[in-house]
């Protein structure tokens, strides 16, 4: 070196530093007591928080790839709570107060950015279904305001809030607790704690197969060996139905591609995350300065991890509609992720036919902000046999009884 | 400034243009032809920006889009972040500035233009190097639809940056010949400054053309500044070229060092001299010919530095006549400079490692590591990659049906193999279509490449140290030592680890930074290269703007607009439009003065108690037509319709398979076989669809046809005690009297010879009546009701009076008063489900033990207790509370409102909503949380006017 | 973008149609006889396989057909198409 570090770098162009260690690579065991299959977020957020609450840690994650490589390395990380329904809102405000303290609890810079999310509405219908969703968000202890236009315009000064637009802005619910992280940096302080506790993170490792008794599973057959299982937790998201098909029961969920993209680096133009449904988009600025963006799903049902690319030119005349002066970034790389749709829009997460296996997918989107709650409610759920109280409105059953959250019909906000 | 880089003569530029620009506000000149990174460094400028992290100085080093380092912001003639100064045409006026890894985004909207065209061929060839010239030649020769696309200036690829000789001539006299040839071809599209950047399944390929960007300010504004070309190919050649890597050592990122084939093309295409005194460190043979172009060009070449132990010998012989020392066996292990390169520290390499280093003064360090295959859209096509450990680089390891590779991108690394491989694949493309036997051109002749030596493959110099300087991505600040910690923390996958260290995630996604990055994993891991791999290629090959993909999709164009016949009517009566679908609707006419309140309680008022006039023609309307109609309609409403007379007009409601509602609508039997259904106007594609889908996907034997007429028929519902005068006088040969024309029938005329047909249905509970006519005419008939409504004061109203007068009488909206939860039960429709059908869709749901909760969510209405306070819609309902006081969350919701408004015929404001047990509730006082304060109101049934249907009649 | 072959019409962009979910689930002859859990399985339950799948497409900005369809839901390749009223092809 020539002492020629002289200049100032650029704010915001550079995230903190990931620790020396993250985890060991061990073989897999013969037996554990709790075999999660999966290792994404789900999966080792269940594993942290088994270890943490319930000191369970003869546990091993099982992964077919890399450690949090499905939809965790590929979604847009909005992290809110502002869901319609007593049911979402329970577990995903649990998971944001949960959020709040998980930079902590991991020892981890996960980036949780409390920036603030707005869903904008543009016809009266959105304008009516924000407002009932943003009463029901402060009923049930939710942050969550209606804001007009001129307040859009204070919260985010780029977004195009004039009459001149296809679809003009007619106000939007505000989120101000909402954010983002960093969503690397979150599955590998999960997965760092899991690890240290002692649980094995075992990767290219497939699940090919489950050795039953009656209605109990007694091993998981992997690409690695055969592992005798004492409860078995499934969080393979988009792979769910993989699993169960080989389990011998159906989950009323269908795998989907969901593409997402990001710009280059820009200077901060975006202060807090936006999301339109009428014009679909929905868009935040990360940390480094790239804008992350991500719209629709492709129709079919997929598991390739990639999509059509007429969605992204829609998304990206949504965002350029919304936000002209977009038109100059550009798009960098674009990708796609496989999410399980339920029919609801709520996941199904507990039991299952057999005793000792739970079930957690059906998440669509909102998978990567549920994290540290489903992965608490499931570390519960299989430490005591029963499911959590804020699982246990997402039952299997429901779809028998009618009982449904329907989400998508009443919310009108999806991600 | 100067221009004392420039050689006296030689390049494609135009000496004779002189273009001024500024950069970093400092005045330059350049000429045409140039890119802004030629101009720059023909002005002995190599620094252009700082680094992302750690503010290091960067230059350019690489002569395209593969340099990891020369990033610039536009600013004039309009902002654009984050391009390179490589791929930047120079024009005049043009004002830029380096970049320290963030770009900004211009604060004003863009004006320019965008669009996007379509294109059909047999083969597509991505590159006109010299290998997809090949191939496009002999596609086109063969009378193959073909499509060439190339991302420079000028086709040429390669051997725009040599001084190659083809068939004794220069290599660009054969490149010329070769474009004339396919612009004589009308089945050829040759597209250049046209980057292929996403390949898609069954030959979808997307590529971005610059039409204007070059021309600068200067660029027509009538003119689409960028195209996406979708282009839809039978076959695909691939020939993208390769990119050549460097090696990384300690201090490999100052300024002045580059790739050596960059610095071979900056002289051979823009007569630019990267340097003065140039070291050339190399693993291969191809960085020889920079060393001596750039010798005879009157750079002094210090020495060339070759890692192999022995030196290709006609090299050494070229390098001899030269005067330049060779140095085999030896390594560059670290330099000397600030702004600039000053010295290459140059050791012999023992065994692996380098021994005592000394230092060689250059401005200019040239590298060579060995060239990747531009395998990009191979690999964005699934195509799957091996390692060739001879070639030191990652090969296409299968064919692809529909995708081949050709020339330098598939490894071939010698001009007269590339055009042969050109020919060859280009050949096999037309087998496969099929397309006449090929006429295969006449190659040119190259010079005999000398006899070399393989390449070795080297991924970095130990620097005796950390690692910290040795970079790997240039752009990201990552280095050896990155990759070591993330080694050190465990990470074993290339995707963690490029998550760890950011390499590749930078403007270049890792062109010449991702392969490097695997090698040298690899190593420290102890594993072979195959075993790491790469990370996944993914579209876009270069970025891409946003504008560019978003096209002509913008502003009004972003979807369509939909107006009725009348539209202009409602403009010049200033109507205020709402946004419903794609319709544009009125909402209200307001008169000078009058806000959207008093407006809506006139037009309210004036219909209850005079007559208002609707457009109503947004209304989904389907012809269902067959002997089984009445079958089909049966199933698919919860009330019979195979009992409607013809003649008649029957309300009914459809659910989906889940027994919840999905539209509603009014339903009129105009024959035996023959039905006109209408929708809600936001239900109608999808109803449409709905219907279709059984029809065709469940009940194909059911003789029906379905056919969309909302736009063929306007509809204009003329409402209020005084619309029987106003259609007799209007419709003088129709018997309007209850007797002859009673309520919920229809009967057809015609006014002026033009058939009309009118229909006895409310919306609102008053005497009304629908006018069908041909939206042709719709007009016309329109201001003659109008105009015969004048004595009567006719009001034209818009949606929100529509919705005040319907929830009066509490018809729902579906959509607004329904969510997808709701049933017909739910809505206190139990009268429009039928209990004599044995089955109809939704049916069995009905029986669901969800269905049978009485705490379902019912609809009702509300009567705030203080006759003033209109509920805000979507306001959540609680249970009364005696001290007016909210509880501490969660507060239990009883349910919430779905319409709300001032009621002129009430006198107070009153509300729809769905309350749980909502039925049962009526009668009792809930509490509504409105701003701070929770204000008592009344449930009652949700027909508030009129509840005796006395006034339908008139 | 795919290619899809529309039985009616031709190979078309697949922005053109419309998914309609599994193939061959056919609503029940007597949905008063089946039980809430059979209902909900015609209601609410597809399969979803990693692979071979026999679904629905509509030429909905076409010629407005149905049609079925065997693709490979991890490649997207299109393996068959067929008319609704035909049987679920056997491919090898």
């Amino acid at each position: 070196m020539t002492g020629d570090i002289t200049r100032p770098r650029t704010p915001g162009a550079d995230l903190p530093d990931h620790p020396d260690f993250l985890w060991r690579n061990p073989e897999p065991k013969k037996s554990y007591d709790v075999v999660i299959v999966g290792g994404g977020g789900h999966g080792l957020a269940t594993a942290h928080y088994l270890a943490k609450n319930h000191g369970i840690t003869n546990v091993a994650v099982l992964e077919k790839g890399w450690l949090a490589g499905g939809n965790m390395a590929r979604n847009t990380t909005i992290i809110r709570s502002n869901y319609l329904w007593d049911e979402s809102s329970a577990i995903y405000e649990h998971s944001l107060k949960l959020w709040e303290g998980l930079e902590e609890d991991l020892g981890y810079p996960i980036l949780f950015s409390q920036r603030g999310v707005l869903n904008l509405a543009h016809t009266l219908q959105d304008v009516r279904d924000s407002i009932r969703r943003v009463e029901a968000n402060k009923l049930n202890g939710v942050d969550a305001e209606w804001v007009e236009p001129d307040e859009v315009r204070k919260i985010c000064p780029i977004v195009n809030t004039s009459a001149d637009i296809r679809y003009p802005v007619m106000g939007a619910t505000y989120q101000p607790r909402a954010g983002i992280a960093k969503h690397d940096y979150v599955a590998w302080g999960f997965a760092r704690r899991a690890d240290e506790a002692g649980i094995d993170l075992i990767q290219d490792c497939e699940v090919t197969g489950f050795t039953t008794d009656g209605n109990r599973v007694t091993g998981v057959q992997t690409s690695r060996g055969t592992i005798a299982a004492g409860t078995v937790a499934l969080c393979a998201a988009g792979h769910t139905s993989v699993l169960t098909d080989m389990l011998g029961f159906r989950v009323p969920v269908q795998s989907h591609p969901l593409q997402a993209l990001v710009s280059e680096l820009l200077e901060p133009v975006h202060p807090t995350v936006v999301m339109s449904n009428a014009v679909h988009v929905y868009v935040s600025q990360a940390h480094k300065g790239e804008l992350v963006m991500g719209a629709g799903v492709d129709s079919y049902n997929g598991y390739g991890q990639r999509g059509a690319f007429h969605i992204i030119e829609r998304q990206m005349a949504a965002a350029v509609e919304l936000f002209p002066v977009f038109a100059r970034a550009h798009l960098l790389r674009t990708w796609g992720g496989i999410v399980d749709t339920s029919p609801d829009a709520s996941p199904i997460v507990g039991r299952t036919p057999y005793d000792n296996v739970y079930l957690n997918c059906g998440w669509g989107t909102g998978g990567f902000k549920a994290t540290p709650g489903i992965g608490d409610a499931m570390a519960h759920t299989i430490a005591h046999g029963e499911p959590h109280p804020y699982v246990a409105p997402f039952a299997l059953d429901r779809f028998v009884s009618g009982a449904l959250v329907d989400e998508h019909g009443a919310a009108a906000v999806a991600h | 400034m100067s221009s004392s880089f420039r050689t006296p003569d030689g390049g494609r530029i135009d000496r004779s243009t002189t273009l001024e620009f500024v950069f970093d506000g400092q005045s330059y000149a350049g000429h045409a032809g140039d890119t802004l990174a030629s101009a720059l460094l023909a002005s002995g400028r190599h620094s252009i920006a700082t680094s992302v992290k750690l503010g290091r100085p960067r230059g350019i080093a690489a002569a395209w889009a593969e340099d990891p380092s020369g990033l610039v912001q536009i600013e004039e003639p309009f902002p654009e972040p984050m391009l390179l100064a490589t791929t930047v045409e120079l024009y005049d006026g043009l004002a830029a500035h380096g970049l320290p890894g963030q770009g900004r985004l211009a604060d004003v909207p863009d004006s320019a233009r965008y669009d996007a065209m379509h294109a059909h061929v047999d083969v597509l060839v991505v590159g006109a190097g010299p290998a997809g010239l090949a191939a496009a030649l002999t596609a086109a020769r063969a009378g193959a639809r073909v499509a060439l696309v190339d991302e420079q200036a000028e086709a040429g690829g390669a051997l725009l940056g040599s001084d190659d000789r083809l068939d004794g001539s220069p290599a660009a006299d054969w490149v010329a010949s070769a474009v004339v040839e396919l612009a004589a071809h009308p089945e050829v599209l040759h597209l250049q400054r046209t980057t292929a950047f996403g390949l898609y399944d069954d030959g979808f390929v997307l590529a971005l053309q610059r039409r204007t960007d070059h021309l600068g300010g200067a660029a027509p504004r009538h003119e689409a500044r960028q195209r996406v070309w979708r282009i839809r190919a039978r076959q695909i050649v691939v020939a993208a070229g390769a990119h050549e890597r460097p090696v990384v050592f300690a201090d490999n990122d100052r300024p002045g060092i580059m790739l050596a084939g960059g610095a071979r093309t900056f002289l051979h295409r823009y007569g630019v001299r990267a340097g003065s005194e140039a070291v050339v460190f190399t693993t291969n043979d191809s960085a020889y010919a920079a060393a001596v172009d750039l010798a005879d060009a009157g750079v002094r070449v210090a020495a060339v530095v070759d890692a192999r132990p022995e030196a290709p010998g006609h090299w050494l012989a070229a390098c001899a006549d030269r005067g330049i020392p060779v140095r085999s066996g030896s390594v560059v292990t670290g330099t000397d400079g600030d702004e600039r390169v000053a010295a290459a520290h140059v050791a012999p390499l023992a065994d692996g490692r380098p021994g005592d280093a000394e230092p060689i003064a250059c401005d200019l360090l040239l590298v060579s590591g060995g060239w990747n295959p531009a395998v990009h859209l191979f690999s964005q096509a699934r195509g799957t990659l091996r390692f060739d450990a001879a070639l030191g680089a990652f090969l296409p390891a299968e064919e692809l049906d529909g995708v081949a590779v050709a020339g330098s991108a598939a490894g071939v690394m010698d001009l007269a193999g590339c055009l042969a491989d050109g020919r060859r694949v280009g050949a096999a493309a037309l087998a496969a279509l099929a397309v006449g036997a090929p006429a295969e051109p006449a190659l040119p002749a190259a010079d005999d490449a000398p006899a070399g030596l393989g390449p070795m493959t080297l991924w970095r110099v130990p620097d005796g140290g950390d690692g910290s300087t040795s970079f790997v991505d240039l752009q990201r600040d990552a280095t050896v030592a990155d990759l070591a910690r993330a080694a050190g923390a465990g990470l074993r996958s290339m995707e963690h680890v490029k998550r760890f260290t950011t390499i590749g995630t930078a403007h270049d996604q890792g062109k010449t930074s991702g392969v490097l990055a695997s090698g040298i994993t690899a190593e420290l891991l102890g594993i072979p290269i195959q075993a790491t791999g790469t990370t996944t290629f993914r579209p876009p090959y270069t970025p891409v703007a946003f504008a560019a993909l978003a096209g002509r999709d913008r502003g009004r164009l972003f979807d369509p607009e939909r107006t009725t016949a009348v539209h202009d009517w409602h403009v010049a009566e200033g109507a205020v439009f709402e946004d419903v679908g794609q319709w544009k609707r009125p909402r209200y006419y307001p008169r000078a003065g009058e806000d959207m309140e008093a407006a809506v309680l006139r037009e309210c008022a004036a219909t209850r108690s005079g007559v208002g006039i609707l457009d109503g023609s947004t209304l989904g309307k389907i012809d269902v037509q067959g002997p089984d109609a009445a079958v089909l309609l049966d199933r698919l409403y919860t009330n019979l319709m195979s009992s409607l007379k013809v003649g008649s007009v029957r309300y009914g409601v459809m659910c989906g398979v889940d027994g919840m509602v999905i539209d509603d609508g009014t339903v009129l039997r105009l024959a035996e076989d023959r039905f006109l259904v209408l929708t809600t106007t936001g239900g109608a594609a999808k109803i449409l669809d709905w219907m279709e889908e059984w029809v065709q996907t469940e009940w194909p034997e059911l003789r029906v046809h379905l056919a969309s007429v909302t736009e063929q028929w306007s509809t204009f519902p003329v409402v209020g005690p005084r619309s029987r005068d106003v259609i007799g006088a209007v419709f003088g040969d129709v018997d309007v009297s209850n007797e002859a024309f009673p309520f919920m029938t229809w009967r057809d005329t015609t006014l002026g010879g033009v058939p009309v047909r009118l229909a006895r249905i409310s919306f609102s509970g008053e005497l009304a009546y629908e006018v069908y006519v041909s939206s042709w005419y719709a007009l016309a008939v329109w201001e003659r009701l109008v105009e015969a409504g004048r004595p009567h004061g006719i009001t034209p109203y818009g949606t929100e009076t529509m919705h005040v007068l319907r929830a009066e009488k509490g018809y729902p909206i579906i959509g607004q008063d329904t969510d997808g939860t709701v049933t017909p039960h739910d809505l206190g429709m139990a009268w429009a489900v039928s209990k004599k059908k044995p089955d109809f869709v939704g049916k069995r749901s009905f029986s669901r033990p969800a269905n049978q909760n009485p705490l379902r969510k019912q609809l009702v209405g509300l009567l705030p207790v203080d006759r003033e306070t209109v509920l805000p819609e979507g306001s959540q309902i609680v249970e009364f509370r005696d001290d007016g006081r909210l509880p501490a969350p969660p507060v239990p919701m009883l349910g919430h409102v779905t319409s709300s408004y001032r009621s002129a015929e009430l006198g107070r404001p009153f509300a729809l909503a769905l309350v749980k047990g909502g039925r049962a509730r009526i009668g009792d006082t809930v509490h509504v949380p409105v701003g701070g304060t929770l204000v008592p109101v009344e449930v009652t049934g949700s027909v508030l006017v009129d509840p005796e249907g006395a006034r339908r009649d008139g | 973008m795919q290619l899809i072959e529309c039985p009616w019409c031709g190979p078309r962009e697949e922005v053109e149609f419309h998914y309609g979910g599994q193939a061959h689930v056919a609503y029940p002859e007597d949905p008063a006889a089946l039980d809430d859990e059979q209902w909900a399985h015609y209601v609410f339950y597809r399969d979803n396989p990693k692979g071979r799948f026999a679904e629905r497409w509509s030429h909905a900005a076409g010629c407005r057909r149905w049609f079925n369809a065997v693709r490979d839901t991890a490649t997207y390749r299109f393996e068959s198409v067929y008319h609704p009223d035909q049987p679920k092809p056997v491919i090898p």
